[in-house]
């Protein structure tokens, strides 16, 4: 471990590279409920050369690699399950490029969503990008590895759905570029018409390679933007709303949720429809289109459009959307998880009563979110729970709450979002045989060592 | 410890590392150092390890734990409720560990020089007052103001120039003000945030007791940190007295008319102390100073305001040099900064800063592009007579 040490002082310095008890507790954990796991080393690389040297020497030493943008996902994916090297690409945080015409940019794998908003905002203010509602500090690499969803997803789709290209370090130390970047110095298109092999890595949780680049498509800002929200006392209206809004195509995003506290919105469910424009007349137009697509429910006394006050509107049009991380303090404890899986939007009365139910059941304070991914082709539900980190009982209770949330979801023909490593092992179950064989094949050509991120995705 | 029942609500988010446009990381350590463990986040989580022994009371949780700046960066951006409590965390777990015996070499040694010395140069006490030797001012008996100087504008040679600036501009303005000489006793300010808490209130009700058989009714304070501590910890220990910034007097005196400038034709750009700015809220009165000087072209940096990059020299670091050196060392980042938008001159109101950032300087070799000076020089510069 001391020769693999000072290999690692070589690569990235001295001062980049530690294995001190400070750096080895808090890298073997993350804020969410996963058994921590100390790593042996932790080490910040500056440059995709530096990334490929260690990739290269724990190849050759057959060392696990973890790499790292943040470690917001809350369901352990970075925690180091073997030990090995966390990589910490945090120093790669510069934008390539942002090429203004093609609508797309090039930034290195340990940029923050804050950084490239920051930097649009200054530089570009007519594009913008699929913005998390998780914390600036989320990388961009890390978001779309794991499929996120932003404020373009109702738009777009996910965000990894955004990647024009990837330069990716490969568990032996190569580096291959994925995508039109591959054979073209322009970075417009991850697959077509290309095979698309960005596939071999987005969804992969780090345990295919390590993302240093990222090309991402940027989408006309709109000078204006607005929120409305649409409330009613039923779930089982939600589908039919977000049926009817999405045959709109006239809005930005549209989020739902519910929760007790504070009382105001107990057993509302509030449909939150964001809208862009450039002019008044466009913001107008579009609202209206809306307001009419539910018309029907208004008149039926089913629902109807709330006022929303500045605070909460202000809260609500911020990107990223800081109360969202605010939500982990609700018990002032500090922890906060979810499972999120993906999931057919008819399913939202399914899911909102068997949070409600899981809520009451363990004693727990939640909070229901779902976010629409495209014209309501799916949604994410996320069974959200505040924990308070000091608490042992509570925490294991939203562990099992969480656990009766992920046996639901797969039952009602979800599949989970960033899994946890035993969300992981239950899709693989449950997955069609030839594909999971399929995964094992890719994953053993691409990791033959089985070095990279070890512990996630491992087929049995 | 102090605010122990709050470390576990950190959520490791992050929001505490950034300006408000999360353009740059606005914490010094953790910009310099770089691992997570060096962001208040990690602090949080690793003061909790420490608290339940997951972690030794080691060199380098010392490093981490010493290295902040007490900028306050981290309560300006955190976005949780108990943000306003982050520093006095950081400053509660420094009292553990001074408690605790263990501690790095060169706050020990500050500490030490200020219970043997009375300061943290070593220097003797009968020294403090030499500054104002052949200036005209007098002791302070019962003048309006107390002009309280402190350490760093006592002993240290750059320090004296600018306190030296401060008393002439006094005197020229007509304030009625007095010093302490070498009665002067330190505030405490540094002490306390190293951690020291015994010695920062022995010093404290020292000089309350000081100022109040004096008479002492206004004091206004050439150093942020002695303002600080004067304004927030004294109250509480039965020291009430008028405090201001000599800045804050300054834009009074420019206000009143009892100060006028004649010319001061360079691009200034002022870099907001962390203990006039976030700690005390004061943005205003250095740029009405500098905004009344005829042909003085004032920028702003991109980090300013609640926004601004610490020197370096807050919490201790000034003295202790902890998180000094390198091309990432926050002095050498601000001056880039300062270079950055176009400044040939950068404005200070605190002899640390100054300090600090001519330093700074001196590690870019950008001696021939921009100067440090103090509001007081410049103001003094530009005279009107």
């Amino acid at each position: 471990m001391e020769d693999i040490k000072r290999r690692l002082c070589d690569i990235v310095g001295e001062r980049f590279v530690s294995d001190r008890a400070e750096e080895l507790f808090f890298y073997g954990r993350d804020p969410g409920l996963m058994p921590p796991h100390s790593p042996d080393f932790v080490a910040l690389p500056g440059t995709v050369e530096e990334v490929r040297e260690i990739v290269k020497l724990a190849f050759r030493e057959g060392v696990p690699v973890v790499p790292m943008g943040a470690g917001m996902t809350l369901t352990g994916l970075c925690i180091p399950r073997k030990g090995g090297i966390v990589l910490d690409m945090k120093r790669m945080n510069r934008i390539l490029e942002v090429n203004d015409r093609a609508r797309y940019t090039i930034v290195e794998g340990g940029t923050p969503t804050g950084a490239l908003k920051a930097y649009l905002d200054a530089h570009h203010p007519r594009l913008r990008f699929s913005i998390p509602d998780s914390p600036a500090a989320t990388t961009i690499a890390a978001n779309v590895m794991i499929h996120g969803q932003g404020r373009l997803t109702q738009q777009y789709g996910f965000n990894s759905d955004m990647v024009t290209g990837l330069e990716v370090v490969l568990p032996t130390g190569d580096v291959a570029r994925i995508g039109s970047c591959s054979l073209s110095p322009d970075w417009f298109s991850k697959g077509a018409p290309l095979p698309d092999l960005s596939g071999l890595f987005l969804g992969w949780l780090g345990t295919t390679g390590v993302i240093t680049k990222v090309g991402l498509k940027l989408y006309p800002r709109k000078k204006m933007r607005e929120v409305e929200i649409f409330i009613t006392d039923s779930p089982d209206f939600i589908p039919d709303i977000i049926y009817e809004i999405t045959h709109t195509e006239m809005t930005e995003d549209i989020n739902i949720f519910a929760q007790p506290l504070p009382l105001i919105f107990k057993d509302n469910h509030h449909v939150v429809v964001y809208f862009t424009g450039d002019t008044d007349e466009e913001l107008e137009f579009k609202k209206k289109s809306v307001f009419h697509a539910l018309d029907r429910f208004i008149k039926n006394k089913d629902g109807g459009f709330m006022t929303v006050g500045p605070g909460m509107k202000q809260s609500l049009l911020d990107m990223p959307q800081r109360s969202a991380s605010t939500f982990a303090d609700v018990t002032k404890g500090g922890g906060f998880e979810y499972s999120g899986p993906i999931i057919l939007v008819e399913k939202y009365p399914q899911c909102s009563r068997k949070l409600d139910e899981l809520a009451e059941k363990y004693d727990l304070k939640y909070h229901a979110t779902a976010r629409i991914i495209g014209r309501g082709h799916a949604m994410m539900f996320a069974f959200s729970f505040t924990f308070n980190r000091a608490d042992e009982d509570m925490m294991d209770r939203v562990r099992a709450a969480l656990r009766e949330a992920s046996e639901f979801a797969l039952s009602a023909g979800g599949v989970f979002w960033k899994p946890t490593v035993d969300e992981q092992r239950r899709l693989l179950q449950a997955m069609d045989p030839v594909t999971r064989r399929l995964m094992q094949m890719i994953k053993r050509n691409l990791d033959p060592s089985g070095i990279m991120n070890p512990g996630n995705w491992e087929v049995p | 410890m102090r605010h122990e029942e709050i470390l576990h609500r950190c959520f490791r988010c992050g929001w505490c590392k950034f300006t408000s446009d999360y353009s740059e990381f606005n914490c010094p350590s953790y910009r310099k150092f770089r691992f997570d463990t060096f962001a208040p986040g990690g602090r949080m989580w690793l003061i909790r390890a420490w608290l339940n022994g997951d972690i030794p009371n080691s060199a380098r949780y010392q490093e981490i734990l010493y290295s902040c700046a007490t900028c306050g960066s981290c309560v300006e951006h955190c976005a949780f409720s108990f943000r306003d409590d982050l520093v006095e965390i950081f400053i509660s777990a420094r009292e553990e560990m001074v408690n605790d015996g263990r501690i790095p070499p060169p706050v020990r040694d500050f500490l030490k020089s200020i219970n043997v010395h009375g300061n943290p140069f070593k220097a003797p006490e009968g020294e403090r007052g030499a500054w104002a030797e052949g200036m005209p001012v007098e002791p302070y008996s019962d003048q309006d103001y107390l002009l309280y100087i402190g350490c760093v504008g006592s002993y240290d040679e750059r320090g004296k120039k600018i306190a030296k600036a401060l008393a002439r501009l006094l005197s020229r303005a007509g304030v009625s003000f007095g010093i302490l000489g070498d009665r002067e006793l330190c505030d405490g300010n540094e002490v306390r945030a190293l951690g020291e808490t015994g010695l920062f209130r022995f010093l404290a009700e020292s000089n309350i007791r000081m100022f109040r058989e004096l008479g002492v009714r206004k004091i206004v304070t050439l150093d942020p940190h002695a303002y600080n501590a004067f304004r927030r910890e004294y109250p509480g220990m039965g020291g009430d007295f008028e405090v201001l910034h000599y800045t804050q007097l300054l834009s009074m005196l420019v206000s009143q008319g009892s100060l006028s400038f004649s010319g001061f034709r360079e691009r200034v750009v002022f870099h907001d102390p962390c203990y006039l700015g976030r700690h005390s809220g004061e943005y205003e009165a250095p740029r009405e100073i500098l905004d009344s000087i005829p042909g003085l072209e004032r920028i702003e940096m991109r980090q300013s305001r609640e926004n601004a990059f610490c020197c370096g020299g807050g919490g201790g670091n000034f003295f202790t040099d902890i998180l000094g050196g390198g091309e990432e060392s926050p002095n050498r980042i601000r001056i880039r900064q300062a270079v950055a938008a176009g400044a040939q001159v950068l404005a200070v109101a605190c002899c640390q800063c100054a300090k600090m950032l001519e330093d700074g300087i001196k590690g870019e070799n950008l001696e021939d592009r921009i100067r440090v000076l103090d509001i007081a020089e410049i103001a003094l510069t530009a005279l009107k007579g």
